[in-house]
């Protein structure tokens, strides 16, 4: 089920009912928040900021109305010519009206890249099976659509209640209750039903102090704020690549702090290397930059790898000599659909007592529980602080009150919960089984994933040559002719070409041998080129 | 017996250890005496009165009403299939409905005098986000922004703390009932030359806070001429614009640019909340409304970090979308504000107090500089104290708003029912008398 058809669904219904319009807005519906593919957010705005330049010049500066909209201006750009957007890219705008910070420019510099085109493609032309069987299909975005009717039947029952009857007794309509100040890091009862959530979700492997959580807008924020507590500007984090794109947005953008990428290998199927994370560590230091910590995913987006007990052990070990922190993004945990069990960082750190205060975990209610909308992320940490300094900061990214009662509600019903989890695992593995099936007979292997929304797809045999310019354009390829919006791997720093992060969770199984079908032309067109 | 050796503790950053966040001031010490002993009508009569808080509770009952005459704002009831796109929803662009209804609403509370384009509504978690966020856009660190004393004491810690921005005052004084001057802008700026600070812009709020007072026509015009000369910003603040007590009283800085044909207003930034208006906190709904194309793209993409959910967005869309509710709404909370206010001003004067001459927000502006023992910040933080302490009275002192003047105070009047009100205003009764009587024994006794 695509968007559109979504929302023509809802237009016919609101001839008959209220005019509470939730049109997918122009440009993209998920665009920056979806873990998949997105390097610095939307299309448009990335994409427009050139066109920007040429519209402030135009415009005609005694105009009796108010300035028209940026997003008015909507030409095409294509994505290899970059160098042009550059060179109309200054601080000052054109005509010289008053500065815009150093940090604003370089957050309007991002230009378009292959995530922000690619997920603007969809919106403009979204494959829908009836009515529009030719457009885009999205395989860019992380959103998990496979269980949402089952949150949904839960809200249609319970939701009213849910945030107004919550505050007095008996059901009584209580605006106070929710309209006051509320504390800034979230309500205790959150925080316990999200302790409670996290629990279940990691099959009862740990549990979760509220008292040690901290809530914010959102795992984006709850990773920016860790960068601001525990690195200042000019400072680094190791990351392992191939890593979320967003990253680049998330821990440097504003913080001034550098991400040192430490690159693994498919020879290793991805995964985490103690020998690499040394090696980047003493090269950083030989250039004079200070390592803060490593920033690691797990179960890891795009590769989907799990963290074993011996990595972390080992992780935790080098940490420790280094004497820098861990954060541990556990935002997928939830969302296993293999064999492989899941560890949290949190359970490791458990028996050992002295490392409690480097390591802090990352989670949020988007990916597990499908509601990116809501906004709801969590920091945990054992160090008390990075406590009190990120509780501290959530007075800039909090939880809309009526949503925190919702979902107190909501994660509290135990049972729905759990039957939640367990029919939303079943069939994301289900999905995951055919989508693999479906690429292996084409020919075409993914890095085995044991977890997340993603396949890490390599697609190596069919560029025309082994380098970021050949994975681009069979990037274009797949998007132009084929009509599938994948993320190419140089958008997530891998460092083998070739490797494309595809997510299957905004499809149906009845999707997948359309988007088989359009893969397999176009590999065809690849073999037959070379 | 092996040695332990003591590992150094593994740092955190500067902007974690640093106390910009300004949470050891006498403003939210004051907070913490309340936490501890809060007043309640029936359990606890003698504890401390919360008046240091700018919360807008008088007018709940409408907010109430509508949400139980409409209640499918609240659940998905019919728009079961709307929860779909909802829960997913995280377009950092906002829903177009909720944004219409923000521009339409902030249009309705000046009056219709201006008009909003959505397109140029960016919303954020609450203003405290939306400052902040304007403050990363428009400054780098070490560069300043200059706000007006006295100031609402969360400045200190919304614009500097994460951004590294410097704030640098524009003093000014009950001379002039606290108003900005063109030579007060002028030696702000001068100062932060002579610092080797760069100024970025201007950022005032109007209504002010603390001052509960509207800033007028002429002042904004030589605020907007003073940043046109000097190429800076100017960030307006008007979280409590539709808090004026009388409809005709508050002048937008919109206003002034629509009259000016909009000459100029790249440099013009509004912000607004609906956290004082609506009363509605704990909702965390912000926005930022520029005239700047440039700052609306980027601080649109920064929202990233601070959106509101999408949730609370389709329940207030529809809310704000209904003017008869807005239009009623917007009159009967405005009239409760101004009865509110003018018992409180009556109260006090009956105790031999004086306020500044308001008309505006949640709280007075009250001088009790003839009740300090010394001119002093020193002296007005005893005198805090001891309302406090004795009174038990939580009240703002001027100096947490950098207030140049020692002995002003900010009373906030809102955030609770008439009766304690009452009660509030009887205790300061009995204390001035008690101050009265101590002078005249101190009179005597020379």
């Amino acid at each position: 089920m695509t968007r559109t058809g979504l929302s023509r669904t809802r237009t016919s219904e609101e001839a008959t009912t209220e005019p509470t319009t939730m049109r997918v807005i122009v440009p993209l519906q998920g665009v920056v928040q979806g873990r998949g593919g997105l390097v610095l957010g939307s299309a448009i705005p990335c994409a427009l900021f050139y066109f920007l330049q040429l519209y402030l010049r135009r415009r005609n500066r005694s105009a009796p109305t108010p300035p028209p909209a940026p997003e008015q201006q909507l030409p095409d750009v294509h994505v290899l010519s970059r160098s042009l957007s550059r060179t109309h890219l200054s601080p000052r705008g054109a005509g010289g009206p008053a500065y815009v910070s150093g940090r604003a420019s370089s957050v309007a510099k991002s230009g378009d890249s292959p995530c922000d085109v690619g997920l603007r493609k969809v919106s403009e032309d979204p494959y829908d099976e009836a009515r529009n069987p030719d457009g885009v299909i999205q395989l860019g975005l992380a959103e998990n659509k496979l269980s949402l009717d089952l949150v949904r039947d839960w809200m249609v029952e319970n939701a009213r209640d849910a945030i107004l009857g919550g505050g007095r007794s008996g059901g009584e309509l209580s605006i106070g209750g929710i309209a006051s100040y509320q504390p800034l890091d979230g309500l205790m009862e959150l925080k316990v039903a999200v302790a409670g959530f996290i629990s279940q979700v990691m099959d009862k492997s740990v549990s979760f102090n509220p008292s040690q959580i901290i809530l914010t807008g959102g795992a984006t924020p709850a990773i920016e704020m860790l960068s601001f507590c525990l690195a200042d500007t000019g400072n680094a984090f190791l990351v392992p690549t191939p890593y979320y794109p967003c990253y680049d947005r998330d821990v440097k953008w504003r913080t001034g702090v550098e991400i040192i990428p430490v690159p693994c290998r498919s020879a290793d199927n991805f995964s985490l290397s103690i020998t690499a994370l040394d090696r980047a560590f003493n090269q950083a230091k030989k250039r004079g930059i200070k390592v803060r910590g490593i920033i690691i995913s797990n179960p890891s987006n795009p590769v989907g790898n799990l963290l074993d007990r011996q990595t972390l052990y080992s992780l935790l070990d080098f940490a420790r000599e280094k004497n820098i922190h861990i954060v541990s993004n556990e935002i997928f945990a939830g969302s296993t659909h293999g064999n492989k069990e899941f560890v949290s960082m949190a359970e490791i750190i458990d028996s050992e007592d002295l490392d409690r205060n480097r390591v802090h975990i990352v989670y949020g209610l988007s990916k597990d529980f499908s509601l990116p909308g809501f906004r709801v992320g969590i920091i945990y940490s054992f160090n008390e602080n990075v406590l009190a300094a990120a509780k501290k900061l959530t007075r800039f990214s909090s939880i809309s009150a009526p949503s925190q009662r919702l979902l107190i509600s909501m994660l509290s019903d135990t049972k729905f919960i759990q039957q939640f989890i367990g029919i939303n695992r079943e069939r994301l593995r289900e999905l995951h089984i055919k989508f693999v099936a479906g690429l292996k007979q084409l020919g075409i292997e993914c890095i085995k994933s044991n977890g997340g929304f993603c396949c890490w797809v390599d697609m190596r045999g069919l560029i025309s040559s082994y380098s970021e310019k050949g994975e681009l354009e069979l990037w274009d390829k797949l998007l132009n002719i084929a009509k599938v919006n994948v993320t190419p791997g140089s958008s997530c720093h891998c460092i083998e070409p070739g490797w494309f992060r595809f997510c299957f969770t905004t499809l149906t199984q009845k999707d997948i041998p359309v988007v088989m079908e359009r893969i397999r032309k176009i590999s065809e067109i690849c073999k037959s080129h070379s | 017996m092996a040695i332990e050796i003591e590992q150094p503790s593994v740092g955190l950053s500067k902007v974690a250890v640093s106390d910009t966040h300004g949470e050891d001031s006498p403003y939210f010490a004051g907070w913490k005496a309340y936490d501890e002993n809060p007043y309640d009508e029936l359990n606890n009569p003698l504890g401390v009165i919360q008046m240091g808080l700018a919360e807008n509770q008088v007018s709940f009952d409408l907010l109430e009403e509508y949400l139980e005459e409409h209640s499918e704002a609240s659940s998905w009831g019919k728009g079961a299939s709307g929860f779909r796109e909802n829960a997913l929803f995280q377009d950092y662009h906002g829903l177009k409905s909720f944004r219409k209804a923000m521009a339409s609403f902030m249009e309705q509370i000046r009056g219709g005098r201006v008009k909003f384009d959505p397109e140029r509504v960016v919303l954020t978690a609450g203003a405290t986000a939306a400052n902040e966020l304007l403050t990363f856009i428009l400054a780098d660190p070490g560069d300043a922004l200059l706000v007006p004393t006295p100031y609402y004491p969360g400045f200190d810690r919304d614009l500097r703390w994460r951004t590294g921005v410097k704030i640098v005052p524009i003093h000014c004084d009950s001379s002039n009932n606290f108003q900005i001057t063109p030579e007060a802008l002028e030696a702000a700026y001068n100062n932060a030359k002579a610092m080797n600070i760069k100024v970025r812009g201007v950022l005032i709020t109007n209504p002010s806070n603390p001052l509960g007072a509207t800033i007028q026509r002429l002042v904004l015009e030589e605020i907007l001429d003073f940043v046109t000369r000097k190429n800076i910003h100017l960030v307006s603040d008007e979280i409590y614009s539709g808090s004026v007590f009388s409809p005709t009283e508050f002048i937008s800085v919109a206003e002034i640019l629509e009259a000016r044909k909009f000459k100029d207003s790249e440099r013009v930034h509004i912000v607004y909340s609906l956290s004082k208006d609506l009363g509605l906190p704990g909702f965390r709904v912000g926005t930022i409304y520029s005239y700047n194309d440039k700052v609306v793209t980027t601080a649109r993409r920064m929202s990233s970090f601070t959106l509101i959910s999408s949730q609370t967005q389709h329940l207030l869309a529809s809310m704000l979308s209904n003017k008869a509710f807005t239009e009623n709404y917007i009159m009967i909370n405005r009239e409760r504000l101004r009865k509110r206010y003018e018992m409180i001003i009556e109260g006090l004067r009956s105790s031999g107090i004086e306020c500044l001459k308001g008309n505006a927000g949640l709280f007075c502006w009250m001088n009790l500089s003839p009740l300090l023992d010394k001119p002093t910040r020193e002296g007005e933080l005893a005198l805090w104290d001891s309302m406090l302490h004795e009174v038990k009275l939580n009240i703002s002192p001027g100096s947490s708003c950098h207030c140049s003047e020692p002995g002003w105070f900010r009373v906030c009047f809102a955030n609770m029912s008439e009766l304690t009100l009452q009660v509030a205003l009887k205790r300061i009764h009995i204390f001035m008398e008690k101050k009265g009587g101590e002078r005249n024994q101190q009179i005597f006794s020379q």
